[in-house]
C-alpha cells in the first residue's frame, strides 16, 4: 500500500519501546505513565451511566452540549478566562483532538510553527500532518525549563506563523509565572505570532495559581486555549477536551471538526457536565495527593543526589541523571524494574533527563524510590 | 491547607506512615512533624491510631450491631451523664448523640449474637434514663474507616504512556 509521505516522515514515537519492555516483565512499577492512577469522581461516571440508561446516545451539536459550554465558561473564568459559551467554546474528543484542529485551521503548508522542547511528543507529528514545517525551541534546565524570548529568537521563532505554548508543561512539570509569559506573550504580538496554548495541566499546579498567556494584553485575540477533563478530572479514557478562542479561531476549528467528528462522545460529556457541577472537591484532594507525592519524590531525588529542579505543575518530575538518558532508563528497568521515560523522547532540550510520573500510589512511589536510590548506588 | 490539617488528612487515610516519609511528602522538618503530631495528640485531636479490619474475612467469631437508644432527661441527668456511664464498657465501639427519631447511636462488638443481646439486655437497658433500645445486627460490612471492602479496583493503565 501507498503510505502518504506525510505520514512516513512522522516515525514511531520513542514511547513505544520502552513501553515494550516494560510489557515483558511483570514486576515492573511504572513512573512512566501520563495519565492519572485515580478513577474518574463516582459522581461523573454515574452521570455517565445514567446518561446510557436514558437511552441519551445520539450525537449532540457539533460544538457540544450547550449546558457544556455553559459550565467550562463558568469553570475557566478562575483564570481570568472569559469566553462566551455560543460563540468562543468548542467541545473535542480529547484536548488531542483540540491541538489537531487547531493545526488544521491554522497553518498552511510550508507555515513554520514554533513547538518549545521538550515537550508532549503529539506536537511535531500534528505539525507535520497538517503540512507545516516544525521548529524546536530549547528551553533549558537552568531556566527550570521556561520558554525564554532569548531562545525564541536565537531559534528564528519570530518567523513563525504559530507558536504552541503548553505549561504547565508535560514532561517536565515546570509552570511560568506572568513576568514570564508576558515577554512571550509581547514577542507573539510583535511578531504576528498565533499561539495555541495547551493548558490540560492548569488545575494542577502547587503553590501558585495557573496563569493563563490568553489573558495577557494583546494575546486574547490571537490565542487558542485547550483545555479538558483527562487530567484534572481523571477521565482521560472518556476523552473529552475543549478550545476556546476567538469567534473566527472557533468557527475554523470547527468547521474541521463538523466534518470529521461532527461531536465529542456524548456519554462523556455528560460525565464533564457533572464533573464541573459537582466534582470540585475530587480534584481538589487528587491535587493535594500528587502534591505531597512531588514533594515526596523531590526530597527522595535530593537525598540521592539527583540532580532536580523544583517542578511545580502537572505530575512529572524531570531529574538530571546526566550522561545518555536512554540507556539509563533500559538499564534501570532493567535491573530494578523501574520503568521511567528517557527525557530526549520529548524532543532535543530533554537529553540528559527522565521524565518521573508521579501519578502512582504512595506505596509504589516508595519502593520505586528505593530502587532508584540502590540503582545509583550501584552505578 | 495548613501544614497541621495536611498532616490530619495523611493520618486519616494512612497511620503508619513514618515520620520521616511524613517530612518528605509535606516538606517540612522530621523534628517539625514529631512536633506537630505530639501536640495533636496532647490537644486530644489525635486519639489513637487503628488498622481497618474486615472481620469477616478471617472467619474469627466476631459479631457488631448498631443500637438505637432513646433516653428520658431529667433535672439530675443530662445526656454527657449517661453518655459518660456508657462509654466505660469495652465492648461499646462507639458512641454517638444524634439527632432524629432517637437520641444516641452505640456500636457494640461481642463473640456472638447472644453475648451482645445478654450486654444491652443487662447492661443498657436497665440504665434509669433508658426508654427504649433497638439492636441492629450487622450482617455484612462494605465499607469502613473510609475504605471499601470489595475488589480493589484494578491498574490497568498502560505501563508507559505519553
Ligand atoms: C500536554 C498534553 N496535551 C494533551 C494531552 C492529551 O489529552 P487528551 O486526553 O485530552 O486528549 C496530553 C496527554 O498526555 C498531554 O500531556
Amino acid at each position: 500500500m501507498r503510505i502518504a509521505e506525510r505520514v512516513r516522515s512522522v516515525p514511531e514515537s520513542g514511547i513505544r519501546k520502552f513501553f515494550e519492555l516494560a510489557e515483558e516483565r511483570d514486576d515492573v512499577i511504572s513512573l512512566g505513565v501520563g495519565e492519572p492512577d485515580f478513577s474518574a469522581p463516582w459522581a461523573a461516571r454515574t452521570a455517565a451511566i445514567d446518561s446510557l440508561e436514558r437511552g441519551r446516545t445520539s450525537y449532540t451539536s457539533n460544538r457540544g452540549k450547550r449546558e457544556l459550554r455553559e459550565y467550562i465558561a463558568a469553570d475557566v473564568a478562575r483564570w481570568g478566562l472569559e469566553y462566551s459559551p455560543d460563540e468562543e467554546i468548542l467541545v473535542t474528543t480529547g484536548a488531542s483532538e483540540a491541538v489537531d484542529l487547531a493545526l488544521r485551521a491554522f497553518v498552511d503548508p510550508g507555515d513554520t510553527v514554533a513547538v518549545h522542547e521538550p515537550s508532549y511528543i503529539s506536537y511535531v507529528p500534528g505539525v507535520r500532518f497538517a503540512g507545516g514545517e516544525p521548529l524546536g525551541v530549547p528551553t533549558y534546565a537552568a531556566d527550570d525549563f521556561k520558554l525564554t524570548v532569548d531562545s525564541l529568537q536565537k531559534s528564528g521563532a519570530g518567523d513563525a506563523e504559530v507558536l504552541i505554548l503548553c505549561y504547565p508543561n508535560n514532561p517536565t512539570g515546570a509552570v511560568m509565572t506572568e513576568r514570564e509569559l508576558s515577554a512571550v506573550a509581547d514577542f507573539c504580538v510583535d511578531n504576528d505570532i498565533t499561539v495555541i496554548a495547551d493548558e490540560i495541566y492548569a488545575a494542577l499546579t502547587y503553590g501558585r495559581e495557573h496563569v493563563s498567556i490568553a489573558t495577557l494584553p494583546g494575546m486574547r485575540e490571537r490565542t487558542i486555549v485547550i483545555n479538558g477533563f483527562s487530567k484534572a478530572f481523571a477521565m482521560t479514557g472518556l476523552r473529552l477536551g475543549y478550545a476556546m478562542g476567538p469567534p473566527e479561531g472557533i468557527d475554523a476549528m470547527n468547521r474541521v471538526h463538523q466534518y470529521t467528528m461532527l461531536s465529542a462522545p456524548t456519554t462523556a460529556q455528560f460525565a464533564a457536565i457533572e464533573a464541573l457541577r459537582s466534582c470540585g472537591d475530587a480534584v481538589e484532594e487528587m491535587r493535594s495527593a500528587y502534591n505531597r507525592r512531588r514533594r515526596f519524590v523531590l526530597s527522595r531525588f535530593s537525598e540521592m543526589g539527583l540532580d532536580c529542579f523544583e517542578a511545580r505543575g502537572a505530575f512529572y518530575a524531570f531529574p538530571e541523571p546526566g550522561g545518555d538518558d536512554e540507556a539509563f532508563a533500559e538499564e534501570l528497568l532493567e535491573s530494578q524494574g523501574v520503568a521511567v521515560v528517557p527525557g530526549s523522547v520529548f524532543g532535543e532540550g530533554g537529553r540528559g533527563h527522565l521524565r518521573v510520573s508521579y501519578a502512582t500510589g504512595m506505596r509504589d512511589l516508595k519502593e520505586a524510590m528505593n530502587r532508584m536510590e540502590t540503582f545509583l548506588d550501584d552505578r | 491547607m495548613d501544614a497541621k490539617r495536611e498532616l490530619l488528612a495523611v493520618l486519616s487515610t494512612d497511620a503508619r506512615e513514618s515520620v520521616t516519609d511524613l517530612s518528605r511528602q509535606l516538606d517540612l522538618d522530621p523534628e517539625t512533624v514529631e512536633e506537630l503530631i505530639d501536640e495533636l495528640e496532647a490537644d486530644g485531636v489525635i486519639h489513637g491510631y487503628q488498622a481497618v479490619i474486615d472481620w469477616d474475612s478471617i472467619n474469627d467469631s466476631h459479631v457488631s450491631a448498631f443500637v438505637e437508644l432513646n433516653v428520658e432527661l431529667d433535672r439530675e441527668t443530662g445526656y454527657e451523664e449517661i453518655a459518660d456511664r456508657i462509654v466505660k464498657f469495652p465492648t461499646v465501639q462507639s458512641l454517638r448523640l444524634v439527632s432524629g427519631d432517637y437520641d444516641f447511636a452505640i456500636e457494640v462488638t461481642g463473640e456472638s449474637m447472644q453475648d451482645v443481646s445478654r450486654f444491652i439486655s443487662e447492661q443498657i437497658a436497665p440504665i434509669p434514663e433508658v426508654t427504649q433500645t433497638v439492636t441492629h445486627f450487622i450482617m455484612d460490612t462494605y465499607k469502613d474507616g473510609g475504605m471499601e471492602f470489595g475488589d480493589r479496583d484494578r491498574d490497568d493503565r498502560l505501563s508507559v504512556s505519553p
